[in-house]
């Protein structure tokens, strides 16, 4: 925080490493950071939920983004979609009961060259057909892909120097794993 | 119109602002305050300087200032741009798009938002061509792509700038045909305020009040593109004290006020400008009433006071004028029941009564308390009925919560926006946030836009604690030792020259060596060295630049625990250190600052002039006034208690339940004699009166009322009066016919003329005077009315008026806008270019009776010290400290239904370190106990609390047991001692 003339600038900064602890900013992350940097709660989930990769909302350990825009759409984005829907046993927007897949529809994900382009917490996991889509869902459950995709939260790829816990906020958003190593090693992240 | 050329020379608004407080006189002139208009509150230059440009709006030369933003500079030269988003006291957003304009850069015309766009010199600007209108056309047409339509049941139709944008500036026809966005409607924002977001349009005026205005930034829009919301966190409501500002800003019916909503529509309701009495800051307000009942209040923009804003206690306070315990026919006790009865028999019993006791013992042996509720014309109507037909001093208008009169009315008075751009700004008062919330607001402002430094003092943190320089937290009783401190200290300091200036920090402070407490640095009243070390440096860098800088002092009660006398006496050295530094009081009852301009409170007499310096004057005026000075409040309950007063008369002051001491206060009316009680409601005192006559409240009232900055602006009844009740004014006008007298005044204006003729202080508010035009901000006391700008913002004050707004603006005509190309073009309304400059105090009144007599001369700072003995501390109790809070158990608060359910309930709140000495945890039941009572309530730390101290608000929610138990009015400061209840 002392990077920042005012305190305030530290806002997304921190709201990144929060996540990356936490999985989402839950309500009491949210409460936590406001405290820390003198805001109110509500002028932290204000930003925060503008953001469309900080999450206000539960997320599980895996989100898996299909875009449906107009290349991917072409491409077979909806069958792939409606697929996943049905394999993970969620709607658009919904959250697996085990926490372990949120499934989300996208936007063009500048990956047009694989459509229906398919990410996972922001990582591209390419070109998938319903059956590329169940063993990479396989995969994931089975943690086969630890090395290359950190759990949910993880966005920056050069990790900062900080705290590991945000101050005051209680770790309870359920997700414990250690963001760093993942992140050091998730070199084909696609991060802001 | 304006012609181009009549510009010229138009330029000397701003630059007349050079030094607004540096002759209390040179402000009747036509220095405005240079705000209206700016379009920009927050930047005004205090240099004079030629700050102005020049451009040109549809072909129209227009004179802007440097910076203003071209929306307001177009506004005052009679262009309106429509706009949702832009609200000239906040900072512009460029949010809406409504304002776009055309505006001629290097490249051509493109379009710009007007709002969002300073005037430069040169610009050349077109607001009315096919470009800006289809750009009007498609921001409306966006804005109404997801706007629900629901205007038959929304509380805004009828006065809704989205409804009347739309007409004049509108496509008239949308082409979006699919499916609207939907939410849940409408979801509560706080206890008062509801939201429906489909009709929301994001334009921020809501989320921008709550950050920059209110400092409670508790509402924020979440998410983005069409999902995005104004919302609060969950389980954090926008609890605030001006929360329902936001209702009256939003230019949707996106906000709506729980007690307003489907209430009214804007159409059936009926308005008059009126002055909110709830707290002595006089916020001017729209009283609006549908079918004679009060339906909604809307602040003004009246620029130097509340600049549109409202606290929520005075915006729903109306509500309490229908509680079922409004008086409403007079009452007298026949066989120990309160009966109702008529004028004539009620009247002629209290005469009676008042008789009796005088013909017991003497004129002294009747007092009256209270008055800060009544008008002005009341409160001298009954200071003269107390003080020449009864012939007693016992009048007093405070309950035990202000400052001695003879103090107060003697210090240089500022005005609230002199205490907003002082180069150095004291604050020896409590949290004005709960005390007086728009000053609070005001005050959050200047300091923020680098207007003024604050150095705060009082015994806890408050609203303004972040905001101060230096912050001192004196003990208890201990602010006149902590004053010495800072001021004695300084002339022994290394500034030579203060010394021999006669002003700056000089050695006054020296000569109220004789009080109880002597000033010896490390004293100091208790705070840190290095705090009053900073303090003593930021007084002396002010105090000893060139020229001199301003130094404003708020005063007001930190607590009503300690006694007032203790603070009077710190104001009074520092007035005598500082001879140029001017105070604000921030007393808190309605009317109190009038009721003591009018002579209601012993040694005092009408127009701030002593018992014995106008004693010749009033004699003449009134043919008799008191012989000797009378008691205060404290006194004649002390001595109602003993069996000395005979007779009480309470003026709208009920002190069973508002008397610091509270065993006391039971006392003295128990053993009072004959008990008279003059007041709107049912209260406890009412129950024990022997006569009770009813009288007129708020919004049913006309009359004047003055402010602490001594403002008189007039009240305008609005519905009418329940059933028997009277004006104040005239009850004691019959009351002293029935006692053989004739006060001589007839009717309302007759009151207010007098006023003028005898109390020379207020000789401008005449009622002609008070009725100009120009006089719509009131009357400064005794400096005489200033310019006035009609509402800034046209579509910031709905209702009836903005409807006709939303063209051209209208303005009072006065003289001052600058850059307004046709100050004399008359655009005002006629008969509004008084020249009050021109009115020579004094020059042509004193021809009535007692002609030759020169009027009395006004209180100055007294010399002599206040004795107060504040006994040494004990390291075995803690001092209390009784603040008030705004949302209290009051008269009014109490019976208003959106209101009463806001107190909370009370809890004591003191150092961590005192908690953990005593070995009590945070949230502990705890006992206080002092030598008159004790109290059960929860504890809690307070870091800002000092040590040694223990904070109890002063009111509790209504059937708690109150801190008035606790406190002892017969010493300086309570002790309590605090245990567990176990
Ligand atoms: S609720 Fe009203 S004031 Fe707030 S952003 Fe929406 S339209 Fe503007
Ligand atoms: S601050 Fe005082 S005068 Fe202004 S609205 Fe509130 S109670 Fe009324
Ligand atoms: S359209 Fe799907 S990645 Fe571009
Ligand atoms: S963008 Fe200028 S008024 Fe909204």
């Amino acid at each position: 925080m002392e990077l920042y003339p005012e305190k305030r600038s530290a806002l997304i900064p921190i709201c990144h490493i929060a996540q990356a602890e936490h999985g989402w900013l839950t309500p009491e992350v949210i409460e936590g950071i406001a405290e820390l940097l003198g805001l109110t709660p509500a002028e932290v989930r204000g930003t925060a939920s503008f953001y469309e990769m900080l999450r206000t909302e539960p997320t599980g350990r895996y989100l898996v983004s299909i875009c449906t825009n107009i290349a991917c759409m072409l491409d077979g984005a909806y069958e792939l979609l409606e697929h996943a829907e049905e394999r993970l046993g969620i709607a658009v927007g919904e959250t697996s009961s085990d926490g372990m897949f949120t499934l989300e529809e996208s936007e063009c994900l500048a990956g047009c060259d694989m459509a229906p382009c398919v990410q996972v917490n922001y990582r591209y996991v390419g070109k998938l057909d319903s059956a590329g889509f169940d063993s990479l869902v396989g995969e994931l459950a089975a943690g086969e892909r630890d090395a290359d995709i950190p759990p949910h939260g993880v966005l920056i790829r050069t990790p900062r120097r900080a705290p590991r816990a945000v101050a005051g906020a209680p770790s309870g958003g359920g997700r414990s794993a250690g963001g760093e190593q993942a992140a050091s090693s998730g070199a084909a992240g696609q991060v802001s | 119109m304006p012609e181009p050329g009549t510009g010229s020379g138009q330029a000397e608004g701003p630059a007349q602002r050079a030094h607004p407080g540096s002759d209390q006189g040179a402000n009747s002139g036509p220095a405005q305050s240079a705000q209206p208009g700016s379009g920009q509150p927050s930047e005004q230059p205090r240099s004079p300087g030629s700050d102005t440009v020049s451009v040109t709006i549809d072909g129209r030369h227009v004179v802007a200032r440097k910076g203003e933003m071209l929306i307001a500079a177009a506004e005052r030269a009679g262009v309106f741009i429509p706009r949702f988003c832009y609200h000239p006291r906040m900072e512009p957003v460029g949010m809406c798009r409504m304002c776009l304009v055309e505006v001629k850069g290097p490249r051509g015309f493109s379009l710009q938002p007007s709002c969002y766009l300073a005037v430069s010199d040169g610009q050349e600007v077109v607001t009315t061509s096919p470009k800006v209108k289809k750009a009007q056309d498609g921001v409306l047409e966006f804005l109404l792509v997801n706007h629900p339509l629901d205007c038959p049941v929304c509380d805004k139709g009828g006065e809704c700038p989205l409804q009347d944008q739309t007409l004049s500036y509108g496509p008239g026809e949308s082409r979006f045909v699919e499916e609207k966005r939907h939410w849940a409607k409408p979801v509560p924002i706080s206890d008062l305020v509801l939201l429906d977001r489909e009709r929301c349009i994001q334009c921020a005026r809501c989320t921008r009040f709550a950050d920059e205005i209110a400092g409670d930034p508790l509402i924020d829009f979440f998410s983005r593109g069409d999902r995005i919301e104004v919302s609060i966190f969950e389980g954090k409501p926008f609890k605030s004290y001006f929360s329902a500002n936001i209702v009256q800003i939003c230019p949707v019916g996106a906000l709506t006020a729980a007690p307003y909503r489907f209430r009214a529509r804007p159409w059936d309701l009926d308005q008059v400008e009126s002055t909110c009495t709830m707290c002595a800051l006089g916020c001017r307000m729209v009283v609006q009433s549908s079918g004679d009942r009060v339906t909604r209040q809307l602040g003004m923009d009246t620029d130097p006071v509340n600049q549109s804003w409202l606290c929520d206690k005075g915006r729903f306070a109306y509500e309490a004028l229908e509680h079922d315990t409004r008086l409403t026919a007079p009452l007298v006790r026949k066989d120990g029941e309160l009966v109702e009865t008529s004028w004539s028999e009620a009247l002629a019993a209290a005469a009676r009564g008042l008789e009796e006791a005088r013909a017991r013992g003497s004129a002294s042996g009747v007092g009256f308390i209270g008055g800060a509720r009544c008008t002005n014309e009341g409160a001298y109507a009954w200071s003269k009925l107390a003080k020449s037909v009864i012939g007693t001093d016992s009048v007093d208008a405070q309950v035990a919560d202000g400052l001695p009169a003879e103090v107060l009315l003697g210090l240089p008075r500022a005005t609230i926006d002199e205490a907003c751009d002082a180069d150095l700004l004291v604050l020896a008062s409590g949290d004005l946030r709960e005390e007086l919330p728009v000053l609070f607001l005001r005050i959050r402002r200047a300091i923020l836009d680098g207007r003024t430094r604050l150095i705060e003092c009082s015994p806890y943190g408050t609203s303004l604690s972040p905001l101060a320089e230096v912050s001192l937290r004196p003990r208890p009783g201990a602010i006149v030792e902590l004053m010495d401190a800072i001021l004695a200290d300084d002339r022994a300091s290394d500034h030579g020259h203060a010394a021999d200036a006669s002003s700056g920090v000089a050695a006054g402070g020296a000569a109220g060596g004789g009080a109880g407490a002597s000033g010896h640095l490390g004293a100091g009243g208790g705070a840190p060295a290095s705090q009053i070390e900073a303090a003593r440096r930021l007084i002396s860098e002010v105090s000893s630049s060139e020229p001199h800088g301003r130094v404003v002092v708020v005063i007001g009660r930190s607590s009503l625990a300690e006694d007032g006398r203790i603070l009077a006496e710190a104001a009074r050295r520092l007035a005598q250190a500082l001879p140029d530094a001017r105070f604000l009081p921030a007393l808190r009852r309605g009317n109190v600052m009038g009721a003591l301009d009018m002579g209601m409170a012993p040694g005092v007499l009408p127009g701030r002039v002593s018992l014995d310096a106008g004693r010749a004057w009033y004699e003449a005026k009134w043919g008799k006034v008191p012989a000797k000075r009378g008691l205060d409040a404290l006194g004649m309950l002390r001595s109602a208690a003993a069996g000395e007063l005979d007779a009480l008369v309470l003026v709208g002051a009920d002190p069973l339940g508002d008397f610091p001491d509270a065993g006391l206060a039971k006392q003295a009316i128990d053993r009072a004699s004959f008990l008279v009680a003059v007041d709107a409601f049912r209260t406890q005192g009412v129950e024990c009166a022997d006569v009770v006559l009813p009288v007129a409240a708020f919004q049913e009232r006309s009359g004047t009322t003055t402010n602490i900055e001594g403002r008189v602006t007039r009240l305008a009844p609005k519905v009418t009066v329940p059933v028997l009740a009277w004006p104040d004014w005239m009850v004691a006008v019959e009351l002293a016919g029935e006692l053989g007298a004739d006060l001589g005044m007839g009717s309302l204006d007759e009151v207010t003329a007098e006023i003028a003729r005898v109390a020379a202080t207020y000789e401008r508010c005449t009622p002609e005077a008070l009725a100009e035009p120009g006089s719509r901000d009131g009357i400064v006391v005794p400096n005489g009315p200033r310019d006035v700008l009609l509402p800034l913002d046209p579509i910031a004050v709905p209702g009836i008026e903005s409807v006709e707004r939303q063209g051209a603006p209208l303005r009072s005509g006065t003289a001052s806008d600058i850059g307004g190309s046709d100050t004399d073009a008359g655009s005002g309304p006629p008969g509004s270019g008084v020249s009050r400059s021109e009115a020579v105090p004094g020059s042509d009144d004193t021809s009535a009776s007692g002609a030759g007599l020169q009027a009395p001369p006004v209180l100055g700072v007294p010399a002599e010290p206040l004795d107060v003995h504040v006994p040494p501390t004990d390291a075995y109790s803690l001092r209390l400290v009784a603040p008030r809070r705004l949302y209290d158990s009051g008269v009014v608060m109490s019976r208003s239904p959106a209101l009463s359910p806001l107190a909370e309930h009370l809890v004591a709140r003191a150092n961590p370190a005192d908690l953990a000495h005593l070995g009590l945890a945070s949230g502990d039941l705890v006992r206080l106990r002092s030598a008159t009572g004790s109290l059960e309530l929860e504890a809690l730390p307070d870091p800002g609390v000092r040590e040694g101290s223990v904070v109890v608000p002063f009111h509790s929610a209504a059937g708690e047991p109150g801190v008035r138990s606790l406190i002892d009015a017969s010493v300086a400061v309570t002790e309590v001692r605090m245990e567990t209840t176990s």
